[in-house]
């Protein structure tokens, strides 16, 4: 029962990390916003952004497989949903790039919603092929329905996000603050459900679904709220993804591949965490990049890594099991320390 | 009237009868233990009063309305909870955080409250998170609450199977083999608590193989054997029925 101990070696960066949280996160986040002033080069911007972009990608399919543990093979679909909704607002009917975000978010929170409603029969291995099948379903859809989604030929024109009339580009730093905004908005959305009665019921459903049951949990409704908090991060991040590609977005930039690159950065990284998405995005971005040199013997190895991990850290790289105590809610901190004095006076 | 009354209930497995028309009540503040053999029907009888399986025939009313045809979930929330005899621990989860989980049916902050921390969340998670210290306190996992659940030895996760199953404010527990893997020791605290929370006003049901246990603390008993109800009667006059001597000594042997 008790867990390997031998590939523990981590556990003092653990909970070094674990305890300088604070300082760490303002030092940190501190050096993220000043990047673009330190004169990186397109190239470097751009994958960096990338490697926000599919953080943010991986915590949103997160919540489903890390939280709930439910396999989705099809999360491009709602890639592709908030990427098209938005884009087709702004372009064809002149929203902003904002609420065009947020409609498309939207939107693909409802197809979650209704691709969750399996759930209420199949469960497991059978819904990861209904999401497998959705994300083909959303690809024929693009492709075929050409009087709303233009189909092979794609979306073109569609305009850079504005803010008060400053228009954010890749040169002057604005798709970067923006990605970073709304990843480290994510992240903060998916801690603080992962710390409350939500995020506790998602992972006591994942670890033992009767047990759950048995403490009164309907574990089908949770199931569906996870797939649309999933669905709607992983639409916003589309919506991103539609202004930053040179104003031009088509079918392909949403095929299965992508589910599975999702899929990577969630499970390399380390199910459940949310420092695992930037770690497993980083990775999965920067691999065919520093080993180009090995031309296509760089997918054999990286297929290599993929297995070594899953025989020797199965819980991903950064997926540890915080080693501090639980955080307590700050008023019952606060009851428990007055509870220490009245004794202490007795 | 009782707070649980069993009517005539069968459970039928295909050919196998588990559970042949078996009435029982169990009266409000009282530890009736359910006995029997191995296989005679015993974890069966928990799971259909808990919902998990729906009963064959028969009839359950718990504090009068009937419970048999109703989901798990509507029935813990009418209050019963129980435990399970192969622990069913969140094992990645701290054992404070297994004890919160109980707590889930009564939480009434929605999603939005914990995703955008509002003083109802910020309320009511405090409270929760305090109920759940006060009750592991109480059954002496004090200093465990931020250990992870599947590290504890095994009479500790037992207990925290406990606590989960109070911290949904259940009336009646179903304790399914509390005992089982624990040392003499242990095992003597726990009959301390449970009696205990009998003191409180809880109601519980056991299903114990120790007979030492049993004859120790129930108020009545009842004894099973190859899924019927073949007595039932105080702890004395169990101990010194024939029948039931009989089925034990005639049956497999127990653990
Ligand atoms: N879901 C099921 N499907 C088929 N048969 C079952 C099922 N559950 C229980 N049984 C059978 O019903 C009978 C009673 O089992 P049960 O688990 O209730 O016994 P028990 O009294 O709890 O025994 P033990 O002391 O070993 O825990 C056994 O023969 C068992 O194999
Ligand atoms: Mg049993």
């Amino acid at each position: 029962m008790k867990e390997k101990k031998s590939l523990n070696l981590l556990a003092p960066f653990e909970s070094f990390v674990d305890k300088f949280k604070v300082p760490l996160s303002i030092l940190v986040g501190a050096f993220l916003i000043a990047v673009p002033f330190l004169g990186a080069s397109r190239v470097a911007m751009r994958n960096l952004v990338m490697i926000f972009l599919y953080a943010m990608l991986g915590m949103g399919l997160n919540v489903l497989l890390g939280y709930v543990g439910q396999v989705s093979l099809g999360h491009a679909g709602f890639y592709a949903i908030g990427a098209y909704t938005s884009a087709i607002l702004t372009t064809t009917y002149g929203w902003s790039f904002w609420t065009g975000a947020i409609a498309g978010a939207c939107v693909a929170a409802l197809i979650g919603f209704l691709l969750g409603l399996p759930t209420l029969r199949l469960s497991g291995t059978y819904l990861t092929i209904v999401t497998l099948g959705f994300g083909e379903i959303v690809l024929m859809v693009l492709r075929q329905w050409e009087s709303v989604t233009n189909g092979n030929y794609g979306i073109r024109s569609i305009p850079v996000p504005e803010l008060f009339g400053w228009e954010l580009t890749l040169s002057n730093g604005g798709f970067y603050w923006l990605i970073l905004f709304l990843s480290t908005v994510t992240a903060i959305a998916c801690y603080t459900i992962k710390n409350s009665n939500a995020g506790r019921t998602l992972i006591a459903i994942k670890e033992d679904e009767l047990a759950a049951t048995m403490m009164g949990i309907k574990t089908t409704r949770y199931k569906i709220l996870a797939f649309v908090v999933s669905a709607f991060i992983t639409g916003l991040a589309g919506a991103y993804y539609s202004v930053i590609n040179n104003g031009y977005i088509e079918p392909n930039n949403f095929v299965f591949n992508y589910s599975i690159q999702i899929l990577s950065v969630v499970i390399v990284g380390g199910m459940g965490t949310i420092r695992g998405m930037y770690f497993g995005s980083a990775l999965l971005m920067m691999f065919p990049q520093v080993f180009r040199f090995l031309n296509q013997w760089r997918f054999v190895i990286y297929g290599l890594l993929l297995v070594l991990m899953m025989q020797f850290r199965p819980q991903g790289a950064l997926g540890w099991q915080s080693t501090l105590p639980y955080k307590l809610p700050r008023r019952a901190k606060k009851a428990l320390a007055e509870r220490e004095k009245a004794k202490t006076v007795q | 009237m009782a707070l649980l009354q069993a009517k005539e209930i069968t459970m039928q497995f295909g050919g196998l009868l588990a559970v042949d028309s078996v009435s029982f009540h169990v009266d409000k503040g009282e530890i009736v233990s359910l006995i029997g053999p191995n296989g005679a029907g015993k974890t069966t009888v928990f799971n259909m009063l808990t919902g998990v399986y729906e009963i064959t025939s028969g009839a359950i009313e718990f504090e009068g309305k009937e419970i048999h045809r109703k989901t798990p979930q509507e029935i813990v929330d009418m209050g019963i909870s129980r435990t399970f005899q192969n622990l069913r621990l969140f094992g990645k989860m701290r054992v404070i955080e297994n004890v919160l989980v109980g707590t889930h049916i009564r939480t009434k902050y929605n999603f939005f409250d914990g995703l955008l921390r509002t003083p109802r969340y910020q309320k009511e998670e405090a409270e929760k998170t305090l109920k759940a210290i006060d009750i592991l306190e109480s059954i002496g996992l004090g200093d465990k609450i931020n250990e992870l659940a599947s590290n504890l030895p095994y009479g500790d996760q037992r207990k925290v199977e406990i606590a989960r199953a109070i911290a949904t404010d259940a009336k009646l527990i179903l304790l399914d083999e509390p005992a089982a893997g624990m040392n003499p020791a242990e095992s003597e605290e726990l009959l301390r608590f449970i009696r205990e929370l009998r003191d409180k006003g809880y109601t519980i049901i056991l299903i114990e193989h120790d007979m030492g246990v049993v004859m120790n603390i129930s108020d009545r008993i009842y004894v099973l054997d190859h899924g019927k109800m073949i007595a039932n009667g105080l702890p004395r006059e169990i101990a010194n029925n024939p029948q039931v001597i009989e089925a034990y000594l005639g049956g497999k042997r127990e653990k």
